[in-house]
């Protein structure tokens, strides 16, 4: 990776053109006609560049970016995985992209078969009945998945449920969700094995409680083995279980959160499904929900059309492509690479909880981070390791979350990745750590070999550049 | 298992690791699950594709789907997408990448959500865009908590009933749930009135008002009169915008609104039977605190180089949790640079014949249909853009089907009963003519 340091609109000089439009013959024109008191003043001041400007552009800044398609990416509760080159080709089909969304239903048999499929396919890994494909996120299957079970308990009359149980240990998005949507939060504790605490849950439950949103396996990587119970107490209680679906990977294949009692569930098709993140999205967050909640898919409408079709059209092509004979090995090769991970380092790094673990896990930081090698006391923390880690063309993991351990970092491999690679990864964490222990400083000053070293955050917020212009 | 090009684990690679971690099988490694969750049966999906067959499946979907000529705008408008914005979007660089929480080797992607940011601020008159959100609806709805949690005690936000309908249905979904009260504003021929405005305030509970710059009639509002009334009373202005046409009408900068919200797709996104778009907000510099959503912005690295960051980020939903007035923890960030390459090469000047051609053409089918005595017209007078409405004075559903059958999507039904039709730069005259020639005919 270099470093380029343009912006487009310092490239931009006055009468230079990038685009190439038809003649106007129609003999009408717009700057003549449009009324003074509505017209824009000036021109907006946007770039003036030729095509070629554009592409050299974009191209250096790419070369700036890691992506999947660069190098590993082990970050927990993300589910890097390969994003198939199949997947984009269905994706840019013509016909596709040039469907209005609001024509009738006869002019589009294709699309909506892409929506019947989906929906089938989706109940058959998940146990869930049915699918709406309008939210364009997880987080915002969340808030659709709580709009629904809320959605129940109203059109029962049963006003008073305004309280939703969600586990210490959940994504920042589930009480923010549950915030959006009118709900109270009720936060039940993780016990000393990282699960949800079934005593704690007791006392919270009662005529208040709509649901409990839970991640199974949760963000640590283990498996809430409890959820027997906890689906029969909080469905006696008349509440309903909300399946955070982020964490879905390790399951597919081999268990569907409909058979344990889920009533509603989203599912990211940008990590389950292999879909590609974009940078941060477009993604996808269909919501399913058991047959007696079917009938209220369609009040949820929670975005503009038809939910993001090309994403859907990506997982699709995913799905096909699995089919019934390789689903079956997904979740587990997620869950093996991630296991082996964990047992490879953890003579290195500290290791909580040492169980089984499902697609991912979390180190609570470094076994010996070098402390007494630094002049000022500090040893490495895991921001240096994971710092670090960017210096051998790896990605970091997610550290910090999930927020019960003080050093955490997350490590998720998913089913895509080579045991080469993944020994590879291993062999640079572990030098890592014996850099750590030798010489904290390497790892307090990295990156190194990076196009940028690490920014000044601080004033990022305190002095806000936000845009070209600003200063 | 027979090899699989998405697994690379082989027998001795699956045999190394189960012996590392200490467990005999893959199986074993589900130990922990109640046995009788682990699904037993055979899921109920299609065999395995080859990539071939993969590609004719969905060739084969494709061949069903009309293709037609688009006259319909209604949220989703049909302008032209430059070949360079595929090219460069499809970079697996930019595709395959995760949020750029490591700046240091997210570069890219940060550097072009700051151009991104700074683009939405230029076409909106505003000071300070996020980093982008779902689409225009979803953008609407933010910016009603928005409002809400700027006017701390008032709880009403009030819709014009000229915001296109899927933004009134989205707004009202989410305000349901969250719990706040909402009003409308009445239209008076064609635009959303001023009077009905005023009389709304005058209950002293209205946090803000939101209101389209382009109307569902495609009529371009005048909000002389509109900021003075809202902020007397103490209320914020949202405004609903398509960016592309801001490059020629009134800002809502310009019009002393005070948040800018909508969607980007009018800026050379694909219709794609309706996503993925983009949503975009951008406000005045007192709202930011308030503003959902991530934001980049400047700064210098330890080395004193220029680089970006995600920046303000106590703002948002995974510091704040249970206290938040937003969930949006990702934004559409391809689709921002889609929007953003678009804006480059466009520039001022190709955005203004982008409208002109659009207005010139739209006028001139909206003329050729009056022609044919088939309509008349609903508000005379009163200026368009891109879209316009008329009354049918023939059977709406003879007219559809003898559009659609001659390959037009056009005449799109209204809740009151007109027709609307859409012109942009991609329809030619030579098409026009060959849809009003058929409009003859019903």
């Amino acid at each position: 990776m270099k470093y380029y340091d343009k912006l487009i609109f310092e490239l931009s000089k006055p009468g230079r053109t990038g685009y190439s439009l038809p003649e106007n013959e129609y003999g009408r024109c717009l700057c003549c006609e449009l009324p003074e008191g509505l017209k824009r003043a000036q021109a907006p001041e946007l770039p003036e560049v030729s095509e070629i400007d554009v592409v050299r552009h974009y191209t250096n800044l790419s070369q700036m970016n890691f992506g999947v398609d660069t190098g590993f990416y082990p970050l927990g509760s993300c589910t890097m995985k390969y994003n198939p080159k199949i997947n984009e080709e269905i994706a840019a089909i013509p016909g596709f992209n040039g469907l209005h969304p609001l024509q009738p239903a006869s002019t589009v048999p294709g699309a909506l078969a892409v929506y019947e499929g989906m929906d089938k396919a989706l109940a058959a890994i998940t146990g869930m009945a049915h699918f709406t494909f309008l939210p364009c996120a997880g987080a915002h299957g969340e808030l659709t998945g709580l709009m629904i079970m809320r959605q129940y308990h109203m059109s029962r009359g049963d006003l008073a449920r305004t309280k939703v149980i969600v586990p210490d240990s959940a994504h920042g998005t589930n009480p923010a969700s549950a915030a959006v949507c009118g709900l109270e939060i009720v936060e039940v504790k993780s016990n000393a094995n990282g699960l949800v605490d079934v005593e704690d849950l007791k006392p919270l439950l009662g005529p208040e409680i709509a649901g409990i949103m839970m991640t199974n396996p949760n963000t640590l990587g283990l498996f809430e083995k409890e959820i027997k119970e906890i689906a029969a107490l909080v469905h006696e209680c008349g509440g309903l279980l909300y399946y955070d679906g982020a964490n879905m990977n390790p399951l597919l294949g081999v268990v569907r959160p409909g058979d344990m009692g889920f009533d509603i569930m989203h599912l990211n098709l940008h990590k389950t499904f292999s879909t590609p993140h974009g940078g941060g999205g477009p993604g996808s967050g269909p919501v399913g929900v058991a047959q007696h909640l079917a009938k209220f898919l369609p009040e949820t409408r929670v975005s503009g059309f038809n939910g993001n079709f090309g994403v859907i059209l990506r997982a699709y092509a995913y799905i096909l492509a699995l089919g019934r004979q390789n689903i079956k090995f997904a979740g587990k090769f997620a869950t093996l690479s991630a296991n082996y991970i964990k047992e490879c380092l953890k003579d290195k790094y500290k290791l909580p909880i040492p169980s089984i673990c499902k697609h991912e896990f979390v180190y609570d930081g470094l076994i010996n981070d070098g402390a007494d090698k630094a002049e000022d006391g500090h040893g490495a923390t895991t921001l240096d390791v994971a710092k670090r880690l960017l210096d051998f063309g790896f990605h970091a993991p997610t550290i910090y979350f999930p927020l019960l351990f003080h050093q955490a970092l997350m490590i998720e491999p998913t089913e895509t990745e080579s045991k080469e690679t993944i020994d590879e990864f291993i062999g640079v964490m572990r030098r890592i750590a014996d850099e750590a222990a030798a010489d904290p400083m390497i790892l307090r000053n990295a990156p190194h070999n990076t196009p940028i070293r690490r920014p000044d955050e601080t004033t990022a917020a305190r002095q806000p550049i936000l845009k070209y212009g600003d200063q | 298992m027979a090899g699989f090009a998405y697994f690379p684990h082989t027998g001795d690679d699956i045999r190394a690791m189960l012996d590392k971690i200490g467990v005999k099988s893959l199986e074993d490694l589900y130990a922990d699950v109640p046995q009788d969750y682990i699904y037993k049966g055979e899921y109920d999906l299609p065999d395995a594709m080859s990539e071939q067959q993969v590609r004719d499946f969905f060739a084969g979907l494709d061949a069903k789907d009309a293709k037609l000529k688009v006259f319909v705008g209604a949220g989703a408008y049909d302008h032209y997408t430059p070949s360079v914005i595929p090219y460069l979007t499809q970079r697996s660089e930019f595709i395959t990448a995760y949020t750029p929480y490591q700046a240091e080797i997210s570069q890219g992607t940060l550097r072009y959500i700051f151009e991104y940011q700074s683009t939405i601020c230029k076409l909106t008159g505003m000071d300070i865009s996020n980093a982008s959100m779902y689409d225009g609806p979803t953008a609407a709805a933010e910016a009603v908590r928005m409002a809400i949690a700027c006017a701390k005690k008032k709880p009403r936000v009030l819709l014009s009933k000229g915001l296109l309908p899927n933004v009134l249905k989205v707004v009202e979904t989410y305000s349901k749930f969250y719990g706040n009260p909402l009003g409308y504003i009445e239209m008076e021929n064609g635009r959303t009135s001023l009077a009905s405005l005023r009389k709304e305030l005058e209950a002293g509970d209205v946090a803000g008002i939101i209101v389209p710059a382009i109307n569902r009639y495609g009529i371009i509002e005048d909000y002389t009169g509109f900021a003075e009334a809202v902020h007397e009373a103490k209320g914020i202005v949202v405004e609903y915008c398509d960016p592309s046409a801001l490059a020629v009408i009134k800002t809502p900068g310009e019009w002393d609104f005070d948040v800018a919200v909508g969607d980007g797709q009018p800026l050379g996104i694909p219709l794609c039977y309706g996503g993925p778009y983009v949503g975009f907000m951008a406000c005045r510099k007192d709202y930011v605190r308030k503003m959902p959503g991530r934001i980049v912005g400047q700064t210098v690295d330890a080395d004193g180089k220029r680089c970006f960051v995600l920046t303000l980020q106590a703002r948002e939903q995974h510091i704040r949790r249970e206290k938040a007035t937003s969930n949006i923890c990702s934004n559409e960030s391809l689709m921002a640079l889609w929007v953003t390459v678009y804006a480059s090469l466009m520039g001022p000047e190709g955005l203004k014949k982008v409208n002109g051609l659009s207005y010139a053409g739209a006028h001139y089918l909206h003329d050729q249909l009056l022609a044919t005595g088939k309509f008349q017209e609903v508000f005379p007078g009163v200026p368009f853009l891109k879209e316009f409405v008329l009354k049918p004075l023939v059977s709406v559903e003879k007219l559809q089907q003898k559009l659609l059958d001659g390959g037009f999507f056009a005449a799109l039904q209204t809740e009151e009963g007109y027709v609307s039709f859409c012109v942009t730069e991609k329809r030619t005259k030579a098409e026009i003519d060959a849809l009003v020639a058929l409009v003859k005919e019903v």
